[in-house]
């Protein structure tokens, strides 16, 4: 956290919040640019609009034509929650964001979301936990879910597009209500797990009221360092690579193809958006601990170790599905891989593993894959796991808990905020 | 904002000679006069704008501790009359009148606990035989179903209620206690109301509940004025998020004057009350705005 955040000129200092509410920013469209007049904005203590501080260390960027964390690298840890909005009007929810949207900014320059007020009799304004600690590759990605636009209060439903619908039943999925669906979603990813914490926690913090927590869930993924430093595929908790197949996030053409909404595909709020998918998959080690690996990997048809598919060596060669030896094909027609290979759809998979202490029912590991995807179109998700079905082998050492789809906003221009295009 | 300070020094200062100092207090007390001797003539006269508001709720202490003296007559008359069901009906209600006006009561480090310690307080520190108090007869009244035996702790009770009541004449209330006061009950609400662990053997959880929020509401009240002048988006944002807590908690009104049972509620109603709660406490400590 920087110390820009103590900058006192007039020694009085007003609130973000405050300053958001004499600007009008947002609501009157008024945009003040970042070569606007800061000596004089800053001199109020509270600058409207909180620009990226490049110089900030381990820094992702906020602003820019997508939001972050989709495109960006997977860090280690996410905190992800789900919301359920109780803001009684759309400007209540307008103003919501455009708060969330400087305080995003903030937090992902590494700072506080607003500076300390001197009034020692105020809790403090920000939570503090992460002092001292850099911007540890935060990135905060903000969706909205279907159950949002069926609040009349807010007079969405005409701009609800029709593929944002709860995902349907799949064979089986054994869903716990507590891990369903949600209004709004925060996906906080960061190399830091106190880091990832803090910024949920004083998002839902300045939102008390027009928020309440639906379910959460914390996740990791740890990276083995390869000799050229280049980042391997993570190993889930099944101890198989996961995402190996996914698009290349530094291709744009690959990108647009399966993640990026384009114009004209769905309303136009959501043009440079994406589709988030996320489910709550309960893996159940003891079982796949007392698996053969010769069942274990023919259950993923991939090799455990290599991450190779199976008959091959290396991780990235070509899946050969109707290769055969001795009359029998080497990746199964029941794996895993097989199966997802059977529909032409792709997603970016973006998954973090779990684990929650114990299930008290069974006293086994509660623990898991917080399964995150982003897609332009749920269809693409939803063929794929319509065709595990019930073949799918992994199924007898996991069951679907936790369910949840969102549209993710475009990103945010300079001076503008999360969710304008659906708001104004 | 030194004149914070100042007030809190003389707090410090009223609190100890009142209890005597324990080691700790009295490096407090040094620290805080060291301080306060620094703050200036504008600063003092800031904290007398708000005298007129401390003044207000010190009268309203003391009114709820009359009542809770007259109301813990009765109840240690009924616990020594052998009267269970007596005593029982007489219980709930007579605490309200404590929990509401809890920033002041313990401002008395000792009293406090021997008025309202819980076992579980005690247990933890392996002080269970020095437990007195209100909850003491509970155990009696729900769990023993009987008063015999605790006819000591009738007479003992009593005698610290008036000893509270008589030492609120000299507390000096600043701003600073009722800010934090009003925080610290919704506090009280959160951690040990909501999850029944108050009234662990009466279950009369709700009666806490609601006075807790009461002396709460009774704080906002005095300084709603001068926070008019502050911030009114904040005004009308205590306004609003009191009167839904208050309505959520009228929906476990037992139709007597009283409340349901702890054990009545459901996960669902606690989850809804505690995030009531929560939504009412976020601005609640940002009344601090009105010594600015």
């Amino acid at each position: 956290m920087s110390e820009q955040n103590e900058k006192n000129m007039l020694g009085k200092k007003i609130s973000r919040r405050e300053m958001l509410k004499i600007t009008g920013i947002g609501s009157a469209g008024i945009v003040i640019g970042a070569s606007g007049l800061p000596g004089i904005l800053n001199a109020f203590g509270a600058n409207p609009f909180v620009d990226d501080d490049d110089t900030a260390v381990n820094k992702i960027k906020f602003y820019g034509g997508h939001q972050s964390g989709i495109a960006t690298p997977i860090p280690e840890h996410v905190y992800f929650v789900s919301l359920k909005c109780k803001a009684k009007t759309k400007q209540e929810l307008k103003e919501m964001f455009q708060l969330w949207t400087n305080q995003s900014a903030e937090l992902m320059n590494g700072r506080f979301v607003e500076p300390l007020s001197d009034n020692k009799l105020m809790p403090p304004a920000d939570t503090g936990e992460a002092k001292g600690l850099d911007a540890s590759h935060l990135t905060l990605t903000f969706g909205v879910g279907p159950s949002l636009f069926e609040n009349e209060a807010y007079g969405l439903a005409h701009k609800k597009p029709k593929e944002l619908k709860d995902l349907p039943h799949f064979p089986m999925d054994q869903l716990d209500p507590q891990y369903v669906g949600g209004d709004i979603c925060i996906q906080s990813c960061a190399d830091d797990p106190q880091v990832a914490f803090h910024a949920v926690r004083n998002l839902i913090r300045s939102a008390r009221g027009k928020v309440t927590m639906l379910w959460a869930q914390t996740g990791f993924n740890s990276y083995p360092k390869s000799k050229n430093k280049k980042k391997e595929t993570p190993r889930n908790l099944f101890a198989f690579k996961d995402g190996t197949e996914n698009p290349h996030v530094d291709k744009p053409q690959d990108m647009n193809d399966v993640v990026w909404i384009q114009p004209g595909e769905s309303k136009g709020w959501l043009a440079g958006g994406t589709y988030l998918v996320a489910r709550r998959i309960q893996m159940h080690l003891e079982t796949w601990d007392r698996t053969a690996l010769q069942e274990q990997e023919a259950t993923f048809g991939r090799h455990r170790d290599s991450g190779a598919p199976l008959g091959k060596t290396g991780e990235f060669e070509a899946m050969e599905l109707d290769r055969k030896e001795n009359d029998e094909l080497v990746v199964p027609e029941d794996s895993h891989v097989f199966l997802a290979k059977q529909v032409k759809d792709r997603i970016l998979r973006r998954s973090f593993s779990y684990s929650d202490g114990i299930n008290p029912k069974t006293g086994a590991f509660d623990a898991g894959l917080l399964f995150l995807s982003f897609q332009k179109h749920p269809k693409q998700f939803i063929n794929i796991q319509n065709s595990f079905g019930k073949e799918d082998k992994l199924n007898e050492y996991i069951t679907h808990r936790g369910s949840a789809l969102f549209a993710c906003f475009p990103g945010v221009k300079k001076g503008s905020y999360l969710g304008a295009e659906l708001f104004q | 904002m030194k004149k914070v300070v100042k007030i809190t020094s003389l707090v410090l200062l009223s609190s100890s000679l009142l209890v005597g100092c324990g080691g700790n207090e009295s490096t407090d007390e040094a620290a805080a006069t060291e301080e306060s001797q620094q703050t200036e003539g504008t600063e003092t006269q800031q904290a007398a704008i708000l005298e007129e508001e401390a003044n207000t709720y010190k009268e309203f202490a003391m009114e709820q501790l009359d009542q809770f003296v007259l109301e813990t007559e009765q109840f240690v008359e009924a616990v020594k009359a052998g009267d269970v069901e007596k005593a029982k009906e007489l219980y709930a209600p007579a605490r309200m009148y404590f929990e509401r006006s809890e920033p002041i009561a313990e401002s008395f480090g000792d009293l406090d606990p021997r008025i309202d310690a819980r076992l579980a307080d005690l247990e933890a520190e392996g002080q269970e035989e020095n437990w007195s108090g209100y909850h003491k007869i509970e155990y009696g009244l729900w769990e023993e179903g009987t008063t015999e035996g605790y006819d000591e702790t009738a007479d003992q009770l009593l005698n610290d209620v008036k000893e509270l009541r008589a030492k609120v004449e000299t507390v000096e209330v600043s701003p600073d206690l009722m800010i934090t006061g009003a925080v610290d009950l919704l506090n009280e609400v959160s951690t040990s109301k909501i999850t029944g662990e108050e009234e662990i053997f009466s279950h009369t959880d709700l009666y806490d509940f609601k006075a807790n929020v009461e002396g709460a509401e009774k704080i906002f009240e005095i300084f709603k004025a001068k926070l008019q002048e502050k911030d009114t988006e904040l005004v009308g944002t205590l306004e609003e998020n009191f009167a839904t807590l208050n309505d959520l908690l009228a929906q476990y009104e037992d139709g007597n004057g009283g409340y349901v049972s702890y054990e009545e509620l459901t996960d669902e109603d606690t989850k809804a009350l505690s995030t009531a709660v929560d939504e009412l406490g976020e601005p609640l400590s940002q009344m601090a705005v009105v010594v600015e």
